[in-house]
């Protein structure tokens, strides 16, 4: 197992936000995590990566625990996070947004020197051609659109090269289409890492959730299974009212 | 699409203050105090390239670099004085005696040896700066909180720097020098030489910053005032580079005040009073933030108009410095530099608009 997680409790202001027995996560397996509003997708994420100090519990990736680890250890030993609101470096271009993330020395002093080699400069052509982000190359980061921004964001993730990618409601604001090329491209990268995705749109879900759905709900987690399992459950019909109740229907 | 080697600007500069001035004052039209005045507006100058390196690249508004800028200033000032004190046969300098002191106190012995005080004059706000560096960063002190803590630090040191206890002169400061290395201070050739290292000195702590800038690092710093904490998920340890930049930023505030020092003659703990260190901060917001010809521009032209100011309008400085601030907040957020810039986009709307019309 690459990701492994025991009884990680955190609550905020008495309020148990998260409060997860088990999650376990296979070596490129893409998993997807929904559940309603507060549910404590986002939290867990955030545990992981090091944003949110828990509580309690454990979590092993690689074998060795990262609870408590600083954000920076925790990125360089694989983690990679894509926020749930986009966010990119707005005042620089996007090519230096790319040039940042890729994976290299990150200490002071190869940044003072730092000069640029044919591969990574391939290197960052190639997944800007993934992301549709070759035409707006040098346009600043905070002039692209919202569904842009995404992109950008997953391929500053991407462009860490990590084991494990974090990728938190990667199409929300995106358009159909774009959410269909979102979802092709996370499968293709489940190929070489490990993916956690959180996403409320079912059909994007549907689009991608190849192995196991694992469903939260107040912090516990409710249920895991695949995506037809997950979807004629009674229980996740249950806590699903309203508009995403809706959708769940209709599949 | 960003005009970033722009020549004019630098030719313009060079001819200005390279070759008009100090001809002007070769063929007698200009005094030695306007080089000279000139002179200290270029330290102010390279102190704002630090401001802008640390608060419009980075986003730290550090209130201290005036507390830097003086420590460099003091530096200096207490090795003219020793040497001033032996060349008149006396142990101690004179305000020592007034205030009852029979030996010279141990922290101003090294300054007797020019090297030393060099030495000194960098390495005392470098370790200051490391070390209020270290403490700030780590706490993940940020933003208002930031400002607030170093405009305090500048504060208590304001106030120790004016005890007469601290044996730094207090209220008076240290003044009334006579020889740098042996070269008078007050003969107008020795402030022509100053004011052209100044000059250079400016020039390569230009040329200094805007390789920074311009590297990865100055990428990073950038990136680090944008998102932090996207910067810090991609691995970057924000702290080190803080750190790293505002020891630099104290760096440059202290070589201004190391050449400010013998060019004016006197430095009180006045140049560092809260007036002073929001003043600094100022010119770097009126020149234009983020934007290293900005700051050199800031520093020079709001100290240009302060001098104009103080003979025709006394009084009225402060609410002169305001009223810009105000404007310049309101209508101009990027300063003066970015009005030129976007004046000279006014005028040549053929290069800007290409890139639009091609779809």
């Amino acid at each position: 197992m690459l990701l492994n997680v025991n009884n990680l409790a955190v609550s905020f202001g008495g309020v148990h936000a998260l409060n997860l027995d088990h999650f376990s996560l296979r070596d490129k397996e893409l998993r997807v995590i929904i559940g309603p509003n507060g549910a404590g997708k986002s939290t867990f994420l955030d545990i992981i990566c090091g944003k949110t100090k828990a509580d309690k519990g454990e979590i092993f990736f690689n074998g060795k625990s990262i609870l408590g680890k600083t954000e920076v250890k925790i990125a360089e030993s694989g983690i990679g996070r894509k926020f749930q609101k986009p966010s990119v470096f707005p005042g620089l271009t996007v090519h230096d947004n790319l040039l940042l993330a890729a994976k290299m020395k990150k200490d002071i002093f190869s940044s003072l020197f730092f000069k640029s080699t044919p591969a990574l400069a391939d290197r960052i052509h190639s997944v800007a051609v993934k992301l549709s982000l070759t035409n707006v190359m040098y346009k600043l980061a905070g002039d692209l659109s919202h569904g842009q921004k995404q992109w950008l964001e997953i391929a500053i993730v991407v462009l860490q090269d990590p084991t494990l990618m974090l990728i938190d409601e990667p199409a929300a604001g995106m358009s159909d289409e774009e959410t269909e090329k979102t979802g092709a491209l996370l499968l293709e990268l489940s190929k070489a890492h490990s993916i956690i995705v959180i996403e409320h749109d079912m059909k994007f879900v549907e689009q991608i959730a190849n192995e196991l759905v694992t469903v939260l709900v107040r912090g516990k987690r409710l249920m895991e299974g695949t995506f037809a399992e997950v979807k004629n459950d009674q229980r996740v019909i249950d806590c699903y009212l309203g508009r995403t109740n809706a959708q769940l229907e209709t599949l | 699409m960003k005009t970033k080697n722009n020549p004019l600007y630098y030719i313009l500069f060079i001819a200005i203050f390279a070759i008009l001035l100090p001809a002007g004052y070769l063929s007698g039209l200009l005094s030695v105090n306007t080089i000279s005045v000139w002179g200290r507006y270029f330290c102010f100058a390279i102190a704002a390239l630090g401001i802008d390196l640390i608060w419009g690249y980075t986003g730290i508004l550090s209130m201290c670099q005036a507390f830097f800028f003086c420590l460099g200033s003091y530096g200096i000032a207490m090795h003219l004085l020793l040497k001033k004190t032996v060349a008149a046969g006396a142990v101690l300098p004179d305000f020592m005696a007034w205030n009852k002191i029979d030996t010279l106190p141990l922290f101003w012995q090294p300054f007797h040896s020019f090297g030393w005080s060099l030495a000194l004059c960098l390495l005392i706000p470098a370790l200051f700066a490391f070390v209020i560096g270290f403490v700030l960063f780590r706490s993940r002190i940020k933003g208002v909180y930031m400002a607030i803590i170093t405009q305090a630090l500048t504060l208590a040191m304001w106030l120790i720097f004016l005890r007469n206890e601290t044996n730094l002169g207090g209220t008076n400061g240290l003044t009334d020098f006579n020889t740098l290395l042996g070269y008078s201070l007050s003969s107008s050739s020795v402030k022509l030489a100053l004011y052209m290292i100044s000059f250079a000195v400016l020039c390569a702590a230009y040329f200094f910053c805007y390789r920074i800038t311009n590297s990865k690092f100055g990428k990073v710093l950038q990136a680090i005032r944008d998102s932090e904490s996207r910067i810090s998920y991609a691995a970057y340890k924000v702290v080190d580079y803080k750190l790293a930049v505002f020891v630099v930023a104290a760096l440059l505030a202290a070589v201004g005040g190391m050449l400010y020092l013998p060019q004016t003659g006197i430095i009180t703990p006045g140049r560092m009073d809260v007036k002073a260190s929001v003043e600094m901060v100022m010119w770097v917001a009126l020149g234009g933030r983020g934007n290293l010809k900005g700051a050199v521009l800031g520093a020079l032209l709001v100290n240009f108009l302060y001098s104009i100011c103080t003979s025709l309008f006394p009084d009225s400085w402060l609410f002169i410095l305001g009223f810009l601030f105000v404007i310049t907040v309101l209508y101009f957020d990027k300063g003066f530099m970015g009005l030129l810039e976007s004046i000279k986009q006014r005028f040549s709307p053929t290069r800007f608009k290409t890139p639009q019309t091609t779809h």
